[in-house]
C-alpha cells in the first residue's frame, strides 16, 4: 500500500519575508501510522502541514505522497490522497448548508449523483452528524462544526488524515468524542496538536520540531516521558504523565 | 448590546423565517425572484407623480407576508434602517418643485410634496417586496436561482460568500468592539480614529481568513466551478404563481386605478 506512504527528506522552506520556518527536515511515515508533530509556537508544525497537501510546495528538498513527489503538476493527485482539516471549521465549512460542504469535495471529483449521495451520508454517519445535513454551518456548536470538518475530507476517501490542532476550542466532552471517533480511523493519521494528552492517547509515534528543525523522533510514551527532551523544546510534559500536584504521587508507564 | 451584535441577533431571525415550511416556501425560487423584479420594475416605471395608482402593488408584499408568515415587526424595522437613504433622495423635491398640482379643500399641495410621497411609497413598496421574498424564500435558495437564471458565477459565488461569513465578520467586529470600549474610559463611543484602526485591522483578518478558506476549497479540489446539486424543479404551480403576479402587475399598470384622483 505504498499510496500510504510520507516521506521528507531534507525538506526546507523560508518565508518570502524572511524566517525560515523550516531548515531541512527528514521522516517517514508508514501505512496505518498515527503521528503526532508537536512543537512550542513558530516550531514549524504549520508550515509542515501545508506542505503535506500541496497548499506550500518545497522549496528544498523532496516530500513524497504515495508514488508521487509533491509539485506543481501533482498537487491533484496529492490533494486526492492527503485530506486536510483545518484548525478552524470555519475556514473549512464554506458552503450554504452541510449537505452541500460535504460534497463540495466528492463534487469536484466528477462523480455521479448517486456515488456523491452515498459518500455524503457515508461520512456523516462515521463522523455521527448526519441528522445536522440540511442544517447551515454557523448554527452548529465547536464539536458538531469539527465533526463536519472532518466529514467534508473523508467524503473524498483519503488515504492519509493530516489533522491541525483538532482538540483545540472543544469542551472536554467533544474532546473525548473526537478522540475515540479518529481512533476508529484506519488511515494514515498525521496530527498537529500542542495537547500533549491528546497526542498521548491517539499516537503510537510522535515527532517533536524545535526551530524548523526534527528535534525528536520516536514512540509517544517514551518521548513525552522524558522531560528533559520536552523542555530543551520549550515544551512541558502531558498533565498525565505528571504528578499529582497533591502528593506527588505518578501513575507508573505501563 | 453593540450594533454589531444586534445585526447578529437580526441575521438568525431572517434565517428562521426561512426554515419555515409552508406552501409558498415551496414555490420554487425562480419564480419568486421574477415576480419580485417584475413587481419592482413595473412599480419604478409609474411617473414621479403617482401616489394612488402605486398602492394596489402592495397586495403583493402583503400577500407573500400574509402566506409566508413574515411578522410585519420584521419587514418595519428593516425598512426603517434603510429608510434615511430614500428620505435623502427626495428630501429636496418639495423644496425645488413648487408648482401647485393637488388642491384638497383650501389647502394646495405643491408637486415636489407630492414627488416626494410618491418616492417614499415606491421604496416602501419595492424594499418590502425584496425583504419579504428572502425571508420566504431563504438567502441560498435566492443565490441558487440567479445561478440557474445564468446570473453570472463571480456574482452569486460572492452574494453565497457574503451570506456564510458576514456573521463571522459581524462577531469579529463585535468583539473588537467590546474590547475596545472597555479600555477607552470614560469616553463614549469610538473615536473616528478608533473606527478607522478597527475597520483596518478587520479587513486584514477578513483578508486571512479568505486565503485560509480559499486553502481549504483547493484541497478539496476545487477548480473554479462550485457544484451545487440541482434541487429546482419548476411545477405547474411555480407557473401559475409567477403568470399569475405578472398579469396584475400588468393589469395594474395599465388600468391605473388611482390617475383619476391624483389629478382631480
Amino acid at each position: 500500500m505504498s499510496h500510504h506512504l510520507l516521506q521528507a527528506t531534507e525538506l526546507g522552506y523560508t518565508y518570502p519575508d524572511g524566517p525560515t520556518a523550516l531548515s531541512g527536515i527528514s521522516f517517514r511515515i508508514t501505512h496505518g501510522e498515527s503521528v503526532a508533530i508537536v512543537g512550542s509556537n513558530g516550531a514549524g508544525k504549520s508550515t509542515l502541514l501545508q506542505h503535506l497537501n500541496g497548499c506550500l510546495v518545497p522549496q528544498k528538498g523532496t516530500l513524497r505522497v504515495g508514488d508521487v513527489i509533491v509539485a506543481e503538476s501533482t498537487l491533484q493527485t496529492v490533494r486526492r490522497t492527503v485530506g486536510m482539516v483545518f484548525q478552524d471549521p470555519d475556514d473549512q465549512l464554506f458552503m450554504p448548508n452541510v449537505y452541500e460542504d460535504v460534497a463540495f469535495g466528492p463534487a469536484n471529483l466528477g462523480l455521479p449523483a448517486e456515488d456523491i449521495e452515498l459518500r455524503v451520508m457515508q461520512a456523516l454517519e462515521t463522523t455521527g452528524v448526519a441528522h445536522l445535513r440540511t442544517r447551515a454551518p454557523y448554527h452548529l456548536s465547536g464539536g458538531e462544526k469539527r465533526a463536519v470538518a472532518i466529514a467534508t475530507v473523508l467524503a473524498v476517501w483519503p488515504d492519509i488524515l493530516v489533522l491541525d490542532e483538532p482538540s483545540s476550542a472543544l469542551d472536554p466532552r467533544a474532546r473525548r468524542r473526537l478522540l475515540e471517533l479518529l481512533k476508529t480511523f484506519d488511515h494514515t493519521k498525521v496530527v498537529a496538536t500542542h495537547d500533549l494528552d491528546f497526542a498521548l492517547e491517539l499516537c503510537e509515534r510522535t515527532i517533536i520540531l524545535s526551530r524548523g528543525n526534527v528535534h525528536a523522533d520516536g514512540p509517544t510514551k517514551e518521548l513525552l516521558a522524558h522531560s528533559e527532551i520536552l523542555r530543551a523544546a520549550e515544551l512541558e510534559p502531558p498533565v498525565s504523565a505528571q504528578g499529582c500536584p497533591m502528593c506527588g504521587w505518578r501513575k507508573s508507564n505501563d | 448590546m453593540s450594533k454589531a451584535e444586534s445585526f447578529l441577533l437580526s441575521l438568525a431571525h431572517t434565517n428562521r423565517l426561512s426554515s419555515v415550511h409552508t406552501g409558498l416556501h415551496a414555490i420554487d425560487p425562480r419564480a419568486k425572484v421574477i415576480a419580485t423584479l417584475a413587481g419592482i420594475l413595473t412599480i419604478v416605471s409609474h411617473d414621479r407623480y403617482t401616489l394612488i395608482g402605486l398602492l394596489p402593488y402592495a397586495s403583493y408584499p402583503l400577500f407573500l407576508a400574509l402566506w409566508g408568515q413574515v411578522p410585519a415587526g420584521y419587514v418595519f424595522s428593516r425598512l426603517l434602517v434603510v429608510s434615511p437613504f430614500a428620505v435623502f433622495v427626495g428630501i429636496f423635491n418639495p423644496l425645488i418643485d413648487r408648482t401647485p398640482l393637488v388642491q384638497v379643500y383650501s389647502i394646495t399641495i405643491s408637486a415636489g410634496w407630492v414627488s416626494f410621497l410618491s418616492l417614499l411609497l415606491r421604496f416602501v413598496l419595492t424594499v418590502s417586496a425584496a425583504l419579504v421574498m428572502v425571508a420566504v424564500t431563504g438567502f441560498r435558495e435566492v443565490c441558487m436561482a440567479l445561478g440557474r437564471m445564468h446570473v453570472p458565477r463571480a456574482i452569486v459565488v460572492q452574494l453565497l460568500f457574503l451570506h456564510r461569513y458576514i456573521s463571522l465578520i459581524a462577531s469579529e467586529a463585535a468583539r473588537m468592539i467590546r474590547a475596545y470600549r472597555l479600555r477607552s474610559f470614560g469616553s463614549s463611543g469610538l473615536s473616528l480614529k478608533g473606527y478607522a484602526r478597527l475597520t483596518g485591522t478587520l479587513l486584514l483578518r477578513s483578508y486571512d481568513r479568505a486565503q485560509r478558506i480559499y486553502s481549504a476549497m483547493l484541497c478539496r479540489g476545487f477548480d473554479g466551478t462550485i457544484r451545487v446539486r440541482n434541487q429546482l424543479h419548476f411545477r405547474s404551480a411555480d407557473t401559475l404563481f409567477l403568470a399569475g403576479w405578472i398579469a396584475f402587475f400588468i393589469m395594474v399598470r395599465l388600468v391605473k386605478p388611482g390617475e383619476a384622483l391624483t389629478h382631480f
